[in-house]
């Protein structure tokens, strides 16, 4: 339960609101080994606690990254923490997106959002292992075309083989010559075996049950449905109970779920 | 490589899958094929609508104007997609510009034709309408989805 001094190594801007930070171990001690999905709790010294997607990839060793928005103080001030400056780290914890069981099969990945940055990891996992996937297609939903994370690497990723790449934006001005609509419509678009594929999708809650409903909709089995839950978190070890989730808990059963087994609850408004 | 009708294009179409073929026909009657440059328009806000297109290959994009910013993008449609349901309703006038951002190749259907169609045919009439009224209603369902602004930030700061 103790945080682990971790010092920021780098820091760059993705968006209005939204930083990446990098950082390497302040003790004699290890990195960290994680799987694509798992989060950590962050600490900023002083200010308090929250938990936060781990977004770098999980085979490439190097520093930590993590992927913030500022939508509160505890992540504002982790947003503002400079290079040289420590955080504290806990973890990781959580559950992970099945990509190496995705194998033989498509794997679709629906990010809105921030939702790119836990999706991140599975991605480069699954790049690294495209060989063993039948297919893989990233759709990724945004606001706006500033609002979109990681946007160096997704115009690298354009022209990238092993992958296909459809981005959206919610509204754009004139100079957008990509797609402009919800994340939904490209599932609409998309040409697949909906019984050859796995989708992992993260975003806002309601991004997250549109796009179930849609790939449900084309024929994905429930159970091949994974969704990124995101409750208030206090302790991340399954004592506190604030993260509870109908009777699971989402530092421990999550925060990656299978659709299948929360479709009741997903769906339930007193949850 | 054979020449396609525009009834057997329109039959692979979703939005007139299962059309009985005498329907198709009727339909295909009102249409011809056309092209687009990019950066050409299909269609201008405030205009006549007295057109529809399906779009064969290629992409279009809903917009509007706005002094400050230039033209906002409100929807890309592409394959197989319809644009235009104005010629559908009094006054008869387009809500939006639509512009062709890739080379587009589409089939144009004249809507006094069809609706002059729909009239002496009401069992057309009533497939036609419930075609495009699914349409409106999947735009209308992405529209209110957009303007949910799912991705702004929690609690609107």
């Amino acid at each position: 339960m103790t945080p682990r001094p971790w010092r920021v190594s780098g820091r760059r801007r993705e968006t209005a609101d939204s930083w990446t930070l990098d950082l390497e171990p302040a003790d004699e001690g290890p990195g960290m080994s994680y799987l694509p999905g798992q989060f950590n709790m962050i600490y900023a010294f002083g200010v308090g606690e929250a938990p936060i997607s781990i977004s770098g990839d999980p085979n490439a060793g190097g520093p930590l990254v993590h992927t913030v928005r500022d939508v509160g103080a505890v992540s504002a001030a982790i947003c503002r923490a400079e290079p040289g400056e420590q955080l504290g780290v806990r973890g990781p914890y959580g559950s992970a997106w099945p990509v190496a069981a995705a194998g033989g099969r498509n794997l679709l990945i629906v990010a809105g959002g921030v939702g790119l940055a836990p999706l991140r990891p599975a991605l480069r996992d699954a790049l690294g292992r495209r060989h063993e996937l039948a297919g893989l297609t990233l759709l990724i939903g945004g606001r706006t075309p500033a609002d979109l994370l990681f946007a160096d690497e997704l115009a690298e990723l354009r022209d990238d083989p092993r992958l296909e790449l459809a981005v959206t934006v919610d509204s754009a001005a004139t100079g957008w010559d990509g797609h402009v609509g919800v994340v939904t419509t490209l599932i609409d678009d998309l040409d697949f075996d909906p019984a050859a594929t796995v989708a992992l999708i993260c975003g806002p809650e309601v991004m997250m049950r549109f796009a179930a409903q849609s790939l449900i909709g084309r024929g994905v089995a429930a159970a091949d449905l994974h969704v990124s839950m995101e409750r208030n978190m206090k302790c991340a070890v399954t004592q506190c109970g604030r993260c509870q989730f109908g009777p699971t808990f989402v530092c421990r059963e999550g925060a990656v779920m299978r659709y299948g087994d929360i479709e009741r609850i997903f769906n339930l408004r007193e949850i | 490589m054979p020449t396609r009708s525009i009834e057997q294009v329109l039959a692979e179409i979703k939005t007139f899958e299962g059309l009985e073929q005498r329907h198709l026909d009727r339909i295909a009657g009102c249409g011809r094929n056309c092209g687009f440059e990019s950066g050409e328009y299909l269609a201008r806000e405030g205009d006549a609508a007295d057109t529809f297109y399906v779009i064969r290959h290629g992409r279009v994009t809903l917009e509007t104007p706005a002094p400050a910013s230039g033209p906002l993008l409100i929807a890309s449609l592409g394959d197989g997609t319809v644009v235009g349901w104005s010629w559908l309703f009094p006054p008869y006038r387009w809500s939006f510009d639509a512009r062709a951002i890739d080379d587009t190749r589409a089939i144009a259907f004249d809507g006094a034709c069809l609706r002059g169609k729909c009239e002496a045919d009401h069992e057309l009439g009533y497939v036609l309408m419930q075609r495009f009224a699914q349409i409106i209603l999947d735009r209308l369902q992405s529209t209110r989805l957009q303007l949910l602004d799912v991705y702004g930030k929690p609690g609107g700061g």
